[in-house]
């Protein structure tokens, strides 16, 4: 199946554009968002709305219409969790029957990082959205390290805690500084000999399973991940793991 | 904004006023802690106010040049050594700190006439008070001419980019779009450096380093926007982190007019140990006071790691808290920018009104201060559409019950930090919904016995039994055991506590003695 944006009729490929740019509005600044709309490879471009952010900068709404649309068969996902996630109470009951101890899980936002929200949405007892977080698993030991974390200090703690896993949260991604502080962690830990050991796992709004898994990490969650998904690919993990 | 208003929660007088009592006996420990200790960064800070200035060639500030020299002998204060260094090389400010960048260890000038000392410093003193009674005559000059084109609440917009050329085009542009405030975000690792980069910066993550050459920049642009925009334009920044009195002084100097500056925030969410904190936050208020300087307060920040309604009294208690220790520092009420954010669970049914109710009684219980108003964060999502909706909920509360300082929310807060398109689209929201419904606070009563006016009542109960336990226990035994957005902070923990040091009895600041004289704190 080819796949089209849809505005109101099948195949129509509408689509809403929004953008500011670094012109005077007016006439000639409406002309000029409309063509550049249309070195897109847009069609039928309007220019439904602009106003001026200041002297130097416009902003503009378009509407447009595309001819490309995609193969749906050629399209792959690599989602960190299958189609399978475990709910909290399954989440236990499969650590007791399988595991048979708890697991220990640490958790931080490291480098520079100072926003501990999505550490805190995975980790902290209350969860986000009506997801208990990991502190909230009876067969869980999680430890929520905050913020600031160097990279040195999460992989001490793990050590000192003796740690199943680790989850990296990076928010802050302005100039790449997550793929240093990422890249770093990784660094330290095959210096140190503990890349096997952990599973090790990293989170972010910006964050997907491929940059994950390119950056050496066992998986990557992104939006929409609450502490189920988490649980669930650390448990499938570990029952790998006991059968390999 | 506290003229003409009749109180419509009808809080108890007696409850508000025991809980102000709770706040003064809460502080006041900490207070007599305070009173006998300094910091490197409060020493830093004095002898930023004396003209200390610069950095040598590996980018290390004078004033941290200085500390270091005289770690050891701390306990009398920083600024002696400095002054006698004045008073034996008949250096200017400048030529001295030139020279100190260069190599010149002032701790090895053998100590002068203490007559000598005490006039320089006299000197000293006085030529700091007038620059910042200028720089106050020049606020209060353009606020006259131009004040009555700001709106009220205060549109309060940031600028992020990391580079502060780049902040001061996002920021003309914001002045442009109608915004009353513009807030430069710092760099997200320099509330943990315990030094203030020199100079203009380019570089930052998530923000722009707080410099006192990036004040300036800023303060000159913004200077220029005030008569195009016909209203007067506010710069903030953050005297918070390990460098809060510094930071303080350095906005002081540069005509800041807001400075983000919490009694608690750095021990709680920077995990800056609380002693250093606490003497930190005093001597930076009293900078802020007399500089003219309205503080804001970081109550916001509860709500984002604990839940809203659940913890709405640690908000309300912290309030408190924060206004005591700010009374305790100088400041007024009208320089009180007292925190509080809309980050309920969007699917609350009524949660609206929850969030209304808790609003008119931030504004209730304190009247004269511009109350800052935090916009949703924590339930934002990629849904840039529904967002828009959020923030404009957040728009008609903030109108609704008279905030003093309403911070802009961002349908793209949980994406990336504001393009300059996303900050337009807000100020054009805030402006359509406050203007529609402008005088709406002076229409409506409440149902005595309806959901508003109960849940007022059950968070200041709430609070009072919280304040009841906190006294009992005391402040900082209370952090340790994570009664504050359930984070614990052992005391003898944290950043920055290896800068704390005990006064000696020969302790020499007249910096701090003039502050307290001019803010009528006793010594």
């Amino acid at each position: 199946m080819i796949a089209r944006p849809y505005g109101d009729t099948l195949d129509d490929g509408a689509v809403q554009l929004s953008f500011t740019l670094p012109i005077p509005e007016g006439a000639q600044g409406r002309e000029a968002a409309r063509q550049l709309v249309e070195k897109w490879n847009f069609d039928q471009v309007e220019i439904v709305h602009s106003h001026a952010l200041s002297d130097k900068y416009s902003f503009y709404v378009a509407y447009a219409h595309t001819k490309v649309g995609i193969d749906m068969d050629s399209i792959q996902v690599e989602e960190a969790t299958g189609e399978t996630v475990y709910s909290m109470d399954e989440s236990n009951e499969i650590i007791k029957a399988k595991i048979g101890r708890k697991l220990v899980i640490v958790g931080a936002c490291t480098g520079s990082d100072a926003h501990t929200v999505g550490i805190d949405a995975i980790m902290n007892m209350k969860g986000y959205n009506h997801h208990f977080g990991l502190e909230r698993y009876p067969e869980i030991e999680a430890y929520n390290l905050g913020a600031q974390v160097p990279n040195e200090k999460l992989i001490d703690y793990a050590e000192k805690v003796g740690a199943d896993a680790i989850l990296i949260s990076q928010v802050v991604t302005q100039k790449d500084i997550h793929i240093k502080n990422l890249t770093e962690f990784i660094e330290i830990l095959q210096a140190r000999g503990l890349r096997e050991k952990y599973i090790i796992l990293v989170g972010g709004s910006r964050i997907s399973n491929k940059l994950a898994l390119e950056l050496g990490f066992d998986g990557g969650f992104g939006k929409g991940t609450y502490a189920d998904h988490v649980a669930t690919f650390v448990i499938d993990r570990l029952l790998e793991k006991q059968q390999g | 904004m506290s003229t003409g208003y009749t109180p419509k929660l009808r809080l108890p007088l007696d409850k508000i006023e025991r809980a102000r009592h709770l706040a003064a006996d809460i502080a006041q420990p900490v207070e007599d802690f305070i009173a006998d200790h300094t910091t490197v960064t409060v020493e830093r800070a004095t002898l930023r106010l004396a003209g200390a200035s610069g950095a040598n060639s590996e980018g290390v500030p004078v004033p941290n040049i200085i500390v270091d020299q005289v770690r050891d002998k701390l306990e009398n204060g920083a600024l002696l050594p400095y002054v006698n260094a004045l008073v034996r090389t008949g250096y200017t400010t400048q030529q001295l700190n030139e020279a100190i960048a260069g190599g010149l260890n002032i701790s090895s000038l053998p100590l002068g006439e203490k007559a000598a000392i005490s006039a320089k410093s006299q000197e000293l003193v006085q030529s700091f008070a007038q620059k910042v009674s200028s720089q106050r005559q020049k606020r209060s000059d353009l606020q006259k001419e131009f004040g009555q084109g700001n709106h009220s609440p205060l549109l309060y917009v940031i600028v992020a980019t990391g580079n502060i050329y780049e902040d001061v085009e996002q920021a003309r542009s914001a002045a442009c779009q109608g915004a009353d405030v513009i807030a430069v975000i710092r760099t997200t690792a320099q509330s943990l450096l315990d030094y203030v980069p020199f100079g203009p910066t380019t570089e930052g993550f998530g923000g722009t380093y707080a410099t006192q050459e990036n004040f300036r920049i800023m303060r000159e642009a913004l200077d220029q926007e005030i008569p195009k925009q016909g209203r007067y334009i506010y710069l903030t920044n953050y005297a918070s982190g390990l460098c809060m009195p510094e930071i303080a002084a350095m906005g002081a100097i540069e005509r800041l007019d807001m400075m983000l500056n919490d009694s608690m925030y750095g021990i709680l969410f920077r995990d800056i140990n609380m002693y250093r904190t606490f003497v930190d936050q005093k001597f930076s208020r009293m900078i802020n006071s007399y500089a003219g300087i309205i503080i804001n307060t970081g109550e916001d920040n509860y709500l984002t790691t604990s839940d809203a309604v659940e913890k709405a009294y640690t908000v309300l208690a912290s309030q408190f808290l924060n206004e005591r220790f700010a009374y305790n520092a100088g400041l007024p009420a009208r320089l009180m920018g007292l925190g509080h954010a809309f980050e309920m669970d969007p699917s609350i049914t009524n949660g609206f009104l929850l969030e209304f109710a808790q609003a008119l009684m931030a504004r209730e219980i304190f009247p004269e201060a511009p109350l800052k108003y935090m916009p949703p964060t924590k339930w934002m999502t990629g849904n840039i559409f529904k967002g828009h909706v959020q923030d404009a909920m957040f728009n008609f509360i903030s109108q609704a019950t008279n905030q003093g300082i309403h911070l802009l929310g961002m349908m793209t807060e949980a994406i990336h930090t504001p393009f300059m398109m996303d900050r337009g689209l807000a100020l054009e929201n805030a402006r359509y919904v406050m203007n529609n419904m402008k005088d709406l606070a002076s229409e409506i009563e409440f149902n005595p016995n309806g959901i508003i006016v109960s849940r007022a009542h059950s968070v200041l109960d709430e609070t009072l039994a919280f304040m009841e336990q906190l006294q009992q226990i005391g402040l900082m035994e209370a952090m340790e055991r994570g009664l504050f957005a359930e984070i614990k902070r052992p005391r003898d923990m944290g950043k920055g506590l290896e800068g704390l040091q005990e006064k000696g009895p020969d302790y020499f600041n007249p910096f701090e003695t003039f502050l307290k004289s001019e803010l009528k704190l006793s010594e």
